[in-house]
């Protein structure tokens, strides 16, 4: 019988019954990571936001917002990704995934909503409010919610099952951003530049479609395991069978260690993403074939570039946080920055070249991993700490995402601009950044390699329970 | 300790074959089109 005295959102009303399909639980928690991962596709706003007064992007208005504060909303939101992450990760724990992921959904399309009444009011600081405040938090909220979930009920794949998840995330712009092309070009003659109506419309659809993920996610018993499967069968050392709570996690050194790891692989990717479009244009044109391309053409396959890197940011997330499950989690993040440092430290050598083809591979490549680096994160620190409160440490090491959000542009314009200044042009003009961020790898990997077993006086006493996870 | 299980979820194997794949499907579709508007732009490349 269901524990009829516990609310819908209660925990204890999600506990899926004896042979349930734990296949199902893939797809809510893409649902919540689908809609999340808009946020990537914010961009697309760019232009439109800068042009809600004169009409004409090309021709902005003294009073129109400028690219730089439009910028911050993102920003915004990112840091906010890292903080609410870090600060509701335990409250995930105790309350269950149902009730967090309504309260993403909730903060995500709620803050569309918001944003839209600043659109409309012209007014940027509701903006700020409403989609970087409020949807930063659904945003943190959301990333973390389905993953110990996820880590529950595949203890023998967990990198599939993160993967799964957390490539959604990467999906989620390419949904949002023709999306949202659509619906201002459908709201063009009714509000300016279509934006606020479509914020509006954008708010609703996500909150719904969140909702699929909201009611069908379920956690498995607490003695539920798969089919024939033995714990730590292999008897690696770098897997625990013990269990680490949120708060002892971050007393050791492996966890800022894998905050390193993550950090240095999101601010180097960071470096590509930021550079890739003026990049392959300046790549294109050095090319026999670019030499004939006017400058419409060259912006078209820039963002066609943009495009195949999504695509592969992807495709990265599913296939490295899968080979992991067989390669192991620290000799993954060493492919990630062994390998990365030579393809970043070739990179700028292909782009002067001209060598076309292969700059677009070694890219993809690049890009690739730091999907991969997200998507295998959640693993390795179950592998290290634990199921018991995975979700919450997970969103404590989710603030090195927010710091590379910070850094990484930082370093990119700070160094791309003094080479400008210097008088370097085209891929020469980039050189030093994916150098910089190849020195940055190397950081990743030293960290990476030092990363060990966690030693047991951190470990929880006696059987955990989620209860007693929550205080 | 986690009480007893909700009875109100998909209570057999068979069941839940039908709710597995619209589950998949109600995920795969949009994400599917997302793949493909971004595919066709990436084209763009190599023209």
């Amino acid at each position: 019988m269901p524990d009829t005295s516990a609310g819908l959102l209660d925990r204890s009303r999600t506990i899926a019954p004896p042979g349930y399909n734990r296949w199902l639980v893939p797809p809510a928690a893409l649902a919540i990571h689908l809609a999340i991962g808009q946020a990537y596709a914010f961009s697309v706003f760019n232009k439109p936001l800068g042009s809600l007064i004169s009409g004409d992007p090309a021709h902005p208005a003294p009073t129109d917002w400028t690219p730089g504060q439009i910028g911050w909303t993102f920003s915004i939101a990112i840091v906010l990704l890292g903080l609410s992450a870090a600060i509701f990760g335990k409250w995930l724990e105790r309350v269950g995934p149902r009730k967090a992921m309504l309260a993403s959904a909730l903060c995500f399309g709620g803050g569309f909503l918001i944003a839209s009444l600043g659109v409309h009011l012209h007014n940027i600081w509701l903006v700020y409010f409403g989609y970087g405040f409020v949807g930063g938090i659904g945003l943190g909220i959301g990333y973390i919610s389905p993953v110990s979930t996820l880590i529950k009920w595949f203890p023998d794949r967990k990198g599939v099952a993160t993967g799964m998840a957390i490539m959604g995330f990467g999906g989620g712009a390419m949904i949002g951003s023709p999306l949202a092309v659509a619906l201002m070009n459908h709201f063009k003659g009714s509000a300016p530049q279509g934006v606020a109506p479509t914020f509006i419309v954008m708010g609703i659809i996500y909150l719904l479609f969140m909702q699929w993920g909201v009611w069908t996610i379920r956690v498995p018993a607490d003695d539920w395991k798969p089919a024939g499967y033995v714990p730590n069968e292999e008897h690696n050392t770098m897997i625990t069978t013990g269990n680490v709570s949120a708060d002892n996690a971050i007393k050791t050194p492996q966890f800022w260690l894998l905050w390193v790891v993550l950090l240095c692989n999101v601010t180097a990717g960071i470096g590509v993403l930021e550079t890739a479009s003026p990049l392959i244009q300046s790549v294109i044109s050095g090319t026999e074939k670019g030499k004939g391309m006017d400058t419409v053409a060259l912006a078209a396959a820039g963002a066609g570039f943009v495009g195949l890197l999504s695509l592969f940011n992807l495709l990265g997330r599913f296939f490295w946080s899968s080979a992991s499950d067989k390669l192991g989690r620290k000799p993954i993040y060493l492919i990630y920055f062994g390998l990365g440092v030579v393809l970043y430290a070739l990179a700028p050598t292909l782009g002067l070249n001209g060598q076309l083809t292969l700059f677009v591979v070694v890219a993809c490549v690049i890009i690739s991993m730091y999907g991969g680096g997200f998507s295998t994160a959640p693993a390795f620190l179950s592998d290290l700490f634990g199921k018991y409160q995975v979700g919450a440490i997970h969103g404590r090491l989710l603030t090195a995402w927010s710091t590379a959000g910070v850094l990484g542009p930082l370093i990119v314009h700070s160094l791309s601009e003094g080479r400008k200044a210097a008088g370097f042009t085209g891929a020469a003009a980039y050189q030093t950044v994916f150098y910089t961020m190849a020195g940055l790898l190397a950081v990743g990997f030293l960290a990476d390699l030092a990363v060990t077993a966690v030693n047991e006086k951190y470990q929880e006493k006696g059987p955990v329970t989620i209860e007693a996870g929550g205080h | 300790m986690n009480p007893k299980p909700n009875s109100t979820a998909p209570a057999t194997e068979e069941s839940a074959g039908g709710s597995t794949i619209l589950a998949w499907l109600y995920v795969g579709i949009p994400l599917a089109w997302g793949v493909s508007q971004t595919f066709i732009k990436a084209l763009a490349l190599f023209k």
